[in-house]
C-alpha cells in the first residue's frame, strides 16, 4: 500500500506535470531549432511569436464565447486555434519578407539576424501589450478536471490524490498528434526530404533544384503553427501573460541545445529532458521517503535538492553543463 | 579630443536634448534624463568595448549591473550585528566550503592526467557540494533571515561610501566575467550570446532569492548618497542664500515679507531636488569623461588595433602569435567591469536595490539598442546612442499620447478604443525601440557614428 501510495505521489506531482511542462517545452524547442536548421539563426522574437498567436486565439476565444458558442466539454480556444495559427503564419512571413529576406539575400553573419530578431522581439512585444495589455488572463472554459484527487482517493482508498486536468491531458495528445505530423512530414514526404536537404547543405539543395523561397516559406509556416499551439497549451495549462511567455523563450533555448541545435527530435527530447530536471530536482522528497522507508529511518529534512525558488535556474545550469562538455548537444548534433 | 566631430556632435546633442526638456517639462526632469543618460552611456560604453572593440556578444547585462547594485549593498549599508552573531559563522565556514569545493576542482582539474570520466568526476563533486552547501548553511541562513525580518533580515554590508562601492562593483563583475568567460568564450556568436543570457539569469535567481545577502525582493531602501540630502541643504544657511542670490529678480517683486518668505521657501525646496540632481549629473559626467578618455586611448593603441585585428581575423591574428583566448577574457572582464560600475552608478543614483526589477528587455537589450543605433567600435557612437535611446524611451510615452490624443480627438471619451489606446501608452516605448533598431540595422548598419578607422 505504501508503495502504491509513493508511486501515486510521485505520478501527480512529477510525472504528470513533467510530461505537460515537457510538452510545452518541446514543441517550443522544435520551432527553434527548425529556424536555426533551416533559417540558420536564433529567433530571439520566438518567445512573442508565441505571445502573439495566443493573444489572437484568446481574442478569438473571447469572440465566440460573447456570440455564445462553446466547445463542450473542451476549452473555447482549440476551435479559435486555426485563427491564431494563420493570423501567425501572416505575422511571420510579414516580417520575413520585410525584415529577413534582405539580409538572408546579402548573406549577412548570424550576429546580425539574432540582432534583427531583437527588433522584432521589441515589435512584437508592444503589439501583444498594446492589444492585450499586461496582465495574467485566464480563458480556460469547459471541463477543468478529468479526474480530482479526492475522486481518486475515494475511487482506490489510497491515502494519496492523483489529480488530472484536461488541459494536461489536451497537451500531451495535442503534442503527439503535431510531433507525429511533423516527424511523418519532415522523414517521409519529398517536401520534408527537401527541407532537410536544404538544412543539410545549402548549396548541394540548390543544386538539386529544391526551390530556397519555398523551403523558407514553409519553415515560417510551421514554425508559426508550433508557436501558436505551444502558446496556447501553455495559456490553457497556466494562464497567458505575456511576460512569462518572453521568460519561456529561455528554457525553450535550453532545451534546443540541448538536444543538438538544428535537430528536432533532439529538441523533442531536450524539452522533457529539461522539464523534468527542473520538476524532479526542486520536488521535496520528504513524504516519498516517509512512505517507502521504515519508520526509524524517515527523514527529518525536505530532501530537496535546490529550493524551488531556483526552478529556471536549473535549467540554465544544464544548459551550461552541455556547452561545455558536448557543444553539440547530448544528441551528435547534426542538422534536421 | 575636443577636436574630434564625433565628440562636437554627441555632446551637443545632449546638452540640446536637456534643454529642450528643461525647458518645455521642467529642469528637474531634464535633470533626471540626463543623469539617466549618462548612466546608460556607461552600460553602453561597456557593451561597446566587449562587442565593439572585440566582437563578443554579451547578452549578460543585466547579470553585472545586478552585481554592481548588489556591491552597493553590501558596501554601504550598516552591519547588521545581530545577524552576524546569528549566523556570521555558518555563513563563513560556507563559504570557506565553497572555496574549497572550488580549489579542488581546479587542482583535479590542473594536475589528473586527462582521462575520458575526468569531466564527470568534477561534474558529481560540483553537484554534491550544493546539497551539502545547503546543509552548511541552511541553518544559518534561516536564523538570519528570522531576525527582523520585515526591516533588515539580512548581513547588511561594511558601511562604506557609496562610491566605494561603485568600485567594488567593477572588481566583482570583473571576476564573475572571468569565471563566465572561461566557460563561454569558446563558444561560437549565437551560442555565447544565448549562453550569457541564461548566466545573467541565474545571477538573478540568486540575487532575487539569497535573502541574507541582498534581502532579495524584499527590497533595500535608503542607500546612502555621495551627495548632500535635500532637508539638510534646506536648512543650511549657504544654499538658502545661493537660492536668494539667483532668485533676487523674482523675489524683489513680491513686496510683502510673509509672501516672501513663503515663495523663498518654496524656490528653496524645489532647487535642492535640483541642485542634488546638478551633483550626481557632475559626478556621472566626470565618469563618462574618464572612461571616454581611457577608452579612447585604448582603442588607438598598439592593444586596440591588436584586439581589432583579433576582430576581423582571429585566424590571422593567431597566426600573428597574438594569444585570441586570453586576450578575449581580458577584454570580457574589461567590459564587464565597466557594466558593473555603471550597474553600482544606478542603484546609487536610485537610492534603492530592487531586485526584482531587473529584466532582460530593460538591462540588457535595451542596452544593446544603444550600442547598435549609436555605433558599434565608436566610444562617441555608444555615448550618442545611450542618450538617443534613453529620450526615446523617456519621451515616447508623451509622444504617443499626443499622437492617440490628435488621432482619436474626434471620438467620445468613453470610446472603448480611445481608452484602451490611453492605458497602453507605455509599450509604445517598446515599438520605438523595435522600429529604430529595425531602421538603424537597415539603412545604417554602422550605426548613427560609424567607427572610424585610424590610418597611420
Amino acid at each position: 500500500m505504501d508503495f502504491l501510495n509513493s508511486i501515486i505521489l510521485l505520478t501527480n506531482f512529477i510525472i504528470v506535470p513533467g510530461i505537460t511542462y515537457g510538452s510545452q517545452l518541446a514543441l517550443g524547442a522544435i520551432g527553434v531549432t527548425l529556424i536555426y536548421g533551416v533559417l540558420r539563426f536564433a529567433n530571439f522574437a520566438y518567445g512573442d511569436l508565441m505571445a502573439f498567436g495566443t493573444m489572437i486565439v484568446i481574442l478569438v476565444t473571447w469572440f465566440l464565447q460573447s456570440k455564445g458558442i462553446t466547445f463542450g466539454l473542451l476549452p473555447t480556444a482549440l476551435l479559435a486555434l486555426p485563427v491564431g495559427i494563420l493570423l501567425t503564419i501572416a505575422v511571420s512571413l510579414f516580417f520575413d519578407k520585410t525584415v529577413f529576406e534582405y539580409y538572408r539575400n546579402k548573406k549577412s553573419d548570424p550576429v546580425t539576424f539574432i540582432v534583427v530578431s531583437l527588433g522584432i522581439m521589441f515589435v512584437l512585444n508592444a503589439v501583444v501589450r498594446i492589444i492585450i495589455g499586461p496582465n495574467d488572463i485566464n480563458f480556460m472554459d469547459g471541463h477543468k478536471f478529468i479526474m480530482k484527487a479526492r475522486e481518486f482517493k475515494q475511487m482506490t482508498g489510497l491515502n494519496e490524490g492523483l489529480a488530472l486536468k484536461s488541459t494536461q491531458v489536451i497537451t500531451l495528445i495535442t503534442t503527439i498528434i503535431t510531433c507525429s505530423i511533423l516527424f511523418y512530414f519532415l522523414n517521409k514526404t519529398k517536401t520534408g526530404k527537401s527541407m532537410r536537404a536544404y538544412s543539410n547543405n545549402e548549396d548541394l539543395a540548390l543544386l538539386s533544384g529544391i526551390d530556397p523561397k519555398k523551403i523558407v516559406l514553409l519553415t515560417w509556416i510551421i514554425v508559426s503553427i508550433l508557436a501558436t499551439v505551444a502558446g496556447t497549451l501553455y495559456g490553457l495549462d497556466k494562464s497567458f501573460k505575456p511576460f512569462t511567455y518572453f521568460n519561456n523563450l529561455l528554457p525553450i533555448f535550453a532545451a534546443t541545445i540541448v538536444g543538438g541545435i538544428g535537430n528536432p527530435l533532439g529538441a523533442f527530447y531536450g524539452g522533457f529532458l529539461i522539464a523534468f530536471s527542473e520538476i524532479g530536482l526542486t520536488y521535496a522528497y520528504k513524504k516519498f521517503f516517509k512512505y517507502i522507508m521504515p519508520e526509524s529511518l524517515e527523514p527529518s529534512t525536505l530532501i530537496q535538492f535546490i529550493s524551488t525558488d531556483y526552478k529556471f535556474a536549473i535549467s540554465f545550469a544544464i544548459l551550461i553543463v552541455v556547452l561545455i562538455f558536448r557543444p553539440n548537444g547530448i544528441f551528435k548534433g547534426k542538422v534536421i | 579630443m575636443i577636436k574630434n566631430t564625433d565628440f562636437k556632435i554627441c555632446f551637443s546633442v545632449m546638452a540640446v536634448l536637456t534643454i529642450l526638456v528643461g525647458l518645455f517639462q521642467s529642469w528637474g526632469i531634464a535633470l533626471s534624463m540626463l543623469n539617466l543618460c549618462l548612466i546608460s552611456a556607461v552600460m553602453a560604453m561597456g557593451v561597446n568595448i566587449q562587442w565593439g572593440f572585440a566582437g563578443l556578444i554579451n547578452f549578460g547585462v543585466m547579470g553585472f549591473l545586478a552585481i554592481g547594485g548588489l556591491a552597493t549593498v553590501l558596501i554601504s549599508v550598516p552591519p547588521v550585528p545581530e545577524a552576524w552573531s546569528a549566523g556570521g559563522i555558518g555563513i563563513l565556514i560556507s563559504g570557506f566550503f565553497l572555496l574549497a569545493v572550488v580549489f579542488s576542482v581546479l587542482i583535479i582539474n590542473k594536475r589528473l592526467p586527462d582521462h575520458k570520466y575526468k569531466n564527470y568526476f568534477i561534474f558529481l563533486i560540483i553537484i554534491l557540494s550544493i546539497p551539502l552547501l545547503k546543509f552548511i548553511a541552511g541553518p544559518s541562513i534561516s536564523r538570519i533571515e528570522s531576525i527582523n525580518a520585515a526591516t533588515s533580515g539580512f548581513l547588511g554590508g561594511a558601511n562604506l561610501p557609496i562610491i566605494f562601492s561603485w568600485f567594488v562593483g567593477a572588481i566583482f563583475c570583473a571576476l564573475v566575467a572571468f569565471v563566465v568567460g572561461k566557460v563561454c568564450l569558446g563558444l561560437r556568436s549565437d551560442y555565447l550570446a544565448i549562453s550569457t543570457l541564461l548566466v545573467s539569469g541565474i545571477i538573478i535567481t540568486i540575487v532575487k532569492h539569497e535573502e541574507w545577502l541582498s534581502r532579495g525582493v524584499k527590497n533595500v531602501i535608503g542607500l546612502k548618497r555621495p551627495v548632500p540630502y535635500e532637508v539638510d541643504l534646506q536648512n543650511s544657511e549657504w544654499f538658502i542664500k545661493l537660492v536668494e542670490f539667483l532668485n533676487s529678480s523674482k523675489l524683489s517683486n513680491v513686496l510683502d515679507f510673509d509672501e516672501r518668505t513663503s515663495l523663498l521657501n518654496q524656490l528653496v525646496i524645489s532647487s535642492s531636488g535640483v541642485f542634488v540632481k546638478l551633483c550626481f549629473s557632475l559626478i556621472f559626467l566626470s565618469v563618462v569623461l574618464v572612461i571616454l578618455y581611457f577608452s579612447e586611448k585604448a582603442l588607438n593603441s598598439p592593444w586596440g588595433r591588436m584586439m581589432r585585428a583579433i576582430r576581423d581575423n582571429e585566424e590571422a591574428a593567431k597566426a600573428m602569435g597574438k594569444n585570441v583566448v586570453k586576450q578575449h577574457i581580458f577584454i570580457f572582464m574589461l567590459g564587464s567591469a565597466i557594466i558593473g560600475f555603471a550597474g553600482a552608478m544606478l542603484v546609487t543614483y536610485d537610492g534603492l536595490f530592487t531586485p526584482s526589477s531587473y529584466q532582460p528587455l530593460r538591462y540588457t537589450f535595451l542596452i544593446w539598442v544603444m550600442v547598435l543605433l549609436g555605433g558599434t567600435g565608436n566610444n562617441y557612437g555608444a555615448i550618442l546612442g545611450g542618450f538617443v535611446v534613453w529620450f526615446i524611451w523617456i519621451q515616447s510615452a508623451p509622444f504617443a499620447l499626443l499622437v492617440i490624443n490628435i488621432f482619436t480627438s474626434h471620438l467620445d471619451e468613453t470610446n472603448y478604443i480611445k481608452e484602451h489606446l490611453l492605458n497602453s501608452v507605455p509599450y509604445f516605448r517598446y515599438l520605438m525601440m523595435g522600429l529604430g533598431l529595425l531602421l538603424v540595422m537597415r539603412y545604417r548598419p554602422k550605426g548613427l557614428l560609424p567607427e572610424k578607422i585610424i590610418k597611420n
